[in-house]
């Protein structure tokens, strides 16, 4: 087939340029924000972080005339799809890619850090996600990964005068690294075996073929999910993240923990809804696994953490085993649908309340200069709405209703509820204690906030910034939102990947 | 007027308290007696639909839901935004509707500490919400929500509001019940996903579980589900030791909201939906609902006795009495659950009571140290009778409220439902009329010491130990009514809750099988584990004995 390719002559394939908008339009505002810098240079400065917010508004232009259009789009013999799954998770990584935006803001500039550089590779970087959501061949789903990774690293070590931005750099790259070769390891079996990199061919082929090397698919499911296990932090793969987390500048680390995350799971999603679909034996024990310990062992580490970002972190650990919970259970007759819409509908969520307590986390730190849990001690003396909403996105996260989390988590339970055996009845009595212990330390914290006397009694106020009044507000009212009216998230995440997978 | 109240009453009553909420928000922190003035004044708001409401129920349909609304509110589930109102709930929305606002002017010039009145007020309203909306949802997702949304106010009001110990308090407190409703939610879906109801509406679900069936081993597990989430709320023995430490770390007014009313969602929750959904568990577990209610009679009973605090002693004593309730709930029968939602009323308007009268005794000795205490009687003699009266009422006096609670309780446990063993609920009714000789016991003893004798030594000359203020007045003087008025003509609550209680209980429970026709048992097509014959004959064994 190479030899073949390489004797015709090169033939543009026909491409649906509407379908690609999105993805063109990041690429066009990363190029003008560096053409920019090159040309006014330190004049550009302040009106950087506009241009890459309205840039990634524009993006969301084209996905709603898709989403309006609501044809699903085949590009590329089947390797790039546009359907309602792709155009819901690319709203997501631009929305939080927005509210990074406004988080990035003032840190970035008042970090006197390289701001033209940062944010064209943060666009680069929601670009690689945006990408991901579509892609349904090996090789474009690795580009994504790579695109979207690459200036992660980069970002994680902006702090350049902080040794622990080096640290948390360096060791997010060579962890990253390892596990995307651990990675293209398991795609390269599954290329081996089935003798093609689109999912839905070695979909087909593990459905029809003759398939006499059953070991070696494992042994590539394995790996392949390991390597996304990485990404989406999920315990035992999640080492890097409190790291990486505590040394990255705090609007990186929510970028990580909820736009990077997010990537991985739609990753995720795509190679076992399109990709091996019918090889539930094997990943669903693998995920039941990842599940159980990440909730777990996030939840017990969190218990003992007194920096926030790192409760956060391992928060998210946690968080990352309920997402992949429903997944457990994916391969069940009948419950496909409703396990991928459970875990659209808690990505968004999640998306939500995570910016929002990140966005309370890097107001409060402006005046604490601290992320030790202790540092916040009182903040309702000084900072009333700001513990207010840090209440919200706590107990968001922690599931209680009438706040975003509860539907996300009750969306969890309904489909290992709904699965009818005791391994999923079990994972779902796993994640209610976990909730509860989950609750400990998101309400430690909301408590400190709310109840003791803030250190040295200091009771000036916090100085906000308007995009950082704005990123929470937005989050504020998505996270009650969809609390109250959980139908808004709930109608949009009805998606399906199997139709175009077969 | 009438078309409004019946079909947005329940919304409008429910919701009121959040539009106060949100015009406080707007208001600055520093006007406190704006702040008051709102929240008091939405709260009788609340209050006066309540009385609407009361004027148009039809008092000769309590079995029936009324002022139904059901709208689909979260289709990808199948979850409906349905309200109703019937002889159950109603007294317990009154209830709820009747402490807020009185809790609020109790509070009003004495807000503990750290004050911020705009932040304790929207608390107490957003409370408010989460409990009318529990007594009234009649899905069990918004069920759920609502019984949910009371934790986070609670949650606030003990720990920043509360004792020394509020840290703790509040966060076990915390923990406790949320443990409960997360085990309680896995059940709901389970239900749900087993009975193929179409919805999460009640009476679709009970539809669904009649006509398709669970089976046993899977209704036995989600009825433990659901008994971990509100036996935890209630609190039944061995889940109640949260209760004590939240109710003495609490503010005055958390202590009396928690005891008049949220314990009260657990007792609901299994009248309301565990036992009409799945009567068979029920019957099956209704014998260790039982122990575990006697067990509770008893043991709270032994720890007010161990008491040197007020406070505890009062919160242990809710042990003990929502013991008395849960016991009339685990006969399964007519009269039991009537007496038990006279319990919860009752013990909702005494030990509330009881609460307050302690929060006052606190605010003028500055100690609720039983020891240190005495001679209320001598240096206010007002709130020293009402006290008595208080204490009186909660060890169940005749022509007070707390003996209705209690006394049918137990004579309830004589006649248990069909397929209950008669001889073991005949013991728990042995033994809980022992614990209402303790209950007189550490009651008694409780007013002898704190308000007979003379005053002791350091508080004897302390001008700041005054009798009853007009506040006080004010927010004691309805309880004060409602208790004597329900003790003298109980059938104020009996008559509104009969129906609702009858039509709720599974007809097998309660069918007496000698005067059934066959066809009409064939009709009914009562499961075995009815015993309908056995037990038959068991009672004749039994009243032939006698």
């Amino acid at each position: 087939m190479t030899t073949q390719l390489l004797t015709l002559a090169f033939e543009r394939p026909a491409i649906d340029w509407h379908a690609v908008a999105p993805e063109l339009t990041l690429l066009a505002v990363g190029c003008l924000i560096t053409l920019i810098d090159i040309i006014f240079l330190e004049k550009a400065r302040p009106y950087t972080a506009t241009l890459a917010g309205l840039g990634v508004l524009a993006t969301a232009i084209p996905i709603i005339t898709l989403a309006m259009d609501g044809v699903d789009r085949v590009l590329f013999d089947g390797a790039y799809v546009v359907d309602d799954f792709a155009l819901f998770t690319k709203a997501i990584f631009l929305i939080s890619g927005y509210v990074i935006i406004l988080l990035s803001t003032n840190y970035v500039a008042e970090g006197d850090y390289w701001e033209n550089e940062y944010y064209g590779l943060l666009l680069a970087s929601l670009m690689g996600m945006v990408m991901m959501s579509s892609s349904r061949d090996l090789i474009s789903i690795f580009v994504a990964l790579e695109l979207l990774s690459i200036p992660a690293y980069l970002m994680v070590a902006w702090r350049k005068r902080d040794a622990r931005s080096n640290e948390a750099g360096l060791k997010y790259y060579l962890m990253g690294v390892f596990a995307s070769a651990v990675m293209l390891y398991g795609m390269s079996l599954l290329f081996g075996v089935s003798g093609s990199t689109q999912l839905s061919e070695i979909s087909s082929f593990l459905t029809n073929g003759n398939v006499s090397s059953v070991s070696a698919i494992t042994l590539a499911i394995v790996f392949v999910v390991a390597g996304f296990a990485f990404k989406v932090s999920a315990a035992p793969f999640h080492t890097w993240a409190p790291d990486v987390y505590e040394g990255a500048p705090t609007p990186v680390a929510a970028f990580l923990s909820v736009a990077s995350k997010a990537a991985g799971f739609v990753a995720l999603l795509q190679l076992i809804y399109v990709g091996f679909h019918n090889q539930s034996a094997v990943y669903e024990p693998l995920i039941w696994i990842l599940a159980a310990a990440s909730m777990t062992f996030g939840n017990l580490v969190a218990l003992k953490q007194t920096n926030i970002v790192r409760m956060m972190a391992y928060s998210g650990v946690a968080q990352t085993g309920f997402i992949l919970a429903p997944l457990a259970v994916a391969g069940h007759a009948g419950l496909e649908d409703q396990a991928l819409s459970a875990i659209l509908t808690y990505l968004a969520i999640y998306a939500a309340m995570n910016l929002g307590a990140f966005a309370v986390i890097i107001t409060l730190s402006r005046k604490t200069g601290s992320a030790e849990i202790e540092s916040f001690n009182g903040a309702f003396r000084y900072a009333p709405a700001m513990t207010v909403s840090m209440a919200f996105f706590l107990f968001s996260l922690a599931g209680i209703p009438p706040l975003g989390g509860w539907f996300a988590k009750f969306e969890v339970f309904s489909v290992l509820a709904s699965s009818d055996d005791v391994w999923g009845y079990a994972l779902a009595v796993i994640a209610a204690i976990n909730s509860v212990i989950a609750l400990y330390y998101y309400a430690s914290v909301a408590r400190c906030m709310w109840a003791d006397e803030a250190p040295e009694n200091d009771l000036t106020p916090v100085s906000t910034t308007s995009s950082l009044v704005s990123a929470l507000a937005i989050c504020a009212i998505v996270t009650l939102a969809f609390g109250v009216v959980p139908q808004i998230v709930g109608r949009f995440a009805d998606v399906t990947l199997l139709t175009l997978g077969g | 007027m009438e078309n409004f109240i019946n079909d947005w009453g329940l919304t409008v009553t429910t919701f009121l308290p959040m539009v106060g909420v949100a015009v406080m928000l707007l208001i600055p922190k520093a006007q406190e007696e704006l702040h008051k003035k709102t929240a008091l004044a939405t709260s009788l708001l609340v209050a006066v639909m309540g009385i609407l409401i009361l004027t148009q129920f039809d008092f000769d349909a309590t079995g029936q839901l009324q002022f139904a609304v059901d709208h689909i509110w979260i289709d990808v589930i199948n979850s409906h935004y349905a309200m109703g109102l019937d002889g159950m709930s109603l007294p317990l929305v009154l209830l709820t509707m009747l402490v807020v606002p009185l809790c609020i002017i109790y509070s009003w010039n004495h807000f503990p500490e750290p004050q911020n009145p705009k932040a304790f007020l929207i608390l107490i309203l957003v409370l408010e919400t989460g409990m009318i909306g529990t007594f009234m949802a009649q899905d069990l997702v918004l069920f759920f929500v609502f019984f949910e949304v009371v934790l986070l106010p609670m949650f606030f009001m003990i720990a920043v509001w509360g004792g020394d110990d509020r840290r703790y308090a509040s966060l076990k407190f915390f923990l406790y019940t949320l443990f409960g409703s997360a085990l309680m939610l896995v059940s709901f879906l389970a239900l749900y996903f087993l009975s193929g109801s179409e919805s999460f509406v009640l009476s679709d679900l009970i539809a669904a579980v009649s006509s398709n069936g669970v089976s046993r081993t899977a209704g036995l597990w989600i009825f433990a589900g659901m008994f971990l989430g509100f036996g935890i709320k209630v609190p039944m023995f061995p889940f109640h030791t949260w209760l004590p430490d939240a109710h003495t770390q609490a503010p005055t007014v958390g202590s009396v909201i928690l005891a008049a009313v949220l314990l009260k969602l657990g007792t609901y929750g299994f009248i309301r939906i565990a036992i009409p959904v799945l009567p068979e568990a029920a019957v099956e577990w209704a014998p260790w609902i039982g122990l575990l209610a006697v067990i509770g009679i008893i043991y709270g009973a032994l720890g007010c006795l161990a008491q040197t605090d007020m406070k505890r002693l009062i919160a242990f004593s809710s042990v003990a009495h929502m013991g008395f309730v849960m016991l009339g709930i685990s006969t399964l029968t007519d009269f039991g659950i009537n007496a038990a939602i006279m319990g919860m009323v009752a013990h909702g308007l005494i030990t509330g009571m009881l609460f307050f009268i302690a929060g006052s005794v606190k605010e003028r000795y500055h100690t609720l140290d039983i020891n240190r205490l005495g001679g209320l009687l001598i240096q206010a003699p007002r709130m020293g009778w009402i006290f008595g009266l208080c204490v009186m009422a909660s060890l169940g006096l005749p022509g007070l409220a707390g003996f209705w609670g209690e006394f049918p309780a137990i004579l309830s446990a004589y006649n248990p439902g069909n397929g209950l063993p008669v001889t073991t609920f005949r013991v728990f009714m042995v033994i809980s009329a022992l614990g209402t000789v303790l209950a007189a016991g550490y009651l008694l003893w409780l007013l002898q010491r704190a308000a007979f004798g003379t005053p002791k030594d350091e508080f004897a000359e302390d001008p700041s130990i005054t009798d009853v203020t007009k506040h006080e007045w004010i927010s004691w003087a309805p309880f004060l009514a409602l208790i004597v008025a329900i003790g003298i003509y109980p059938n104020l609550i009996f008559r509104v809750t009969d129906g609702a209680v009858d039509a709720s209980l599974d007809d097998c429970l309660q069918v007496n099988a000698s005067e059934l026709t066959p066809e009409q048992e064939e009709a009914l097509g009562c499961a075995s584990i009815y015993n309908l014959h056995e037990d038959h004959e068991d009672h004749e064994d039994h009243e032939a004995g006698e």
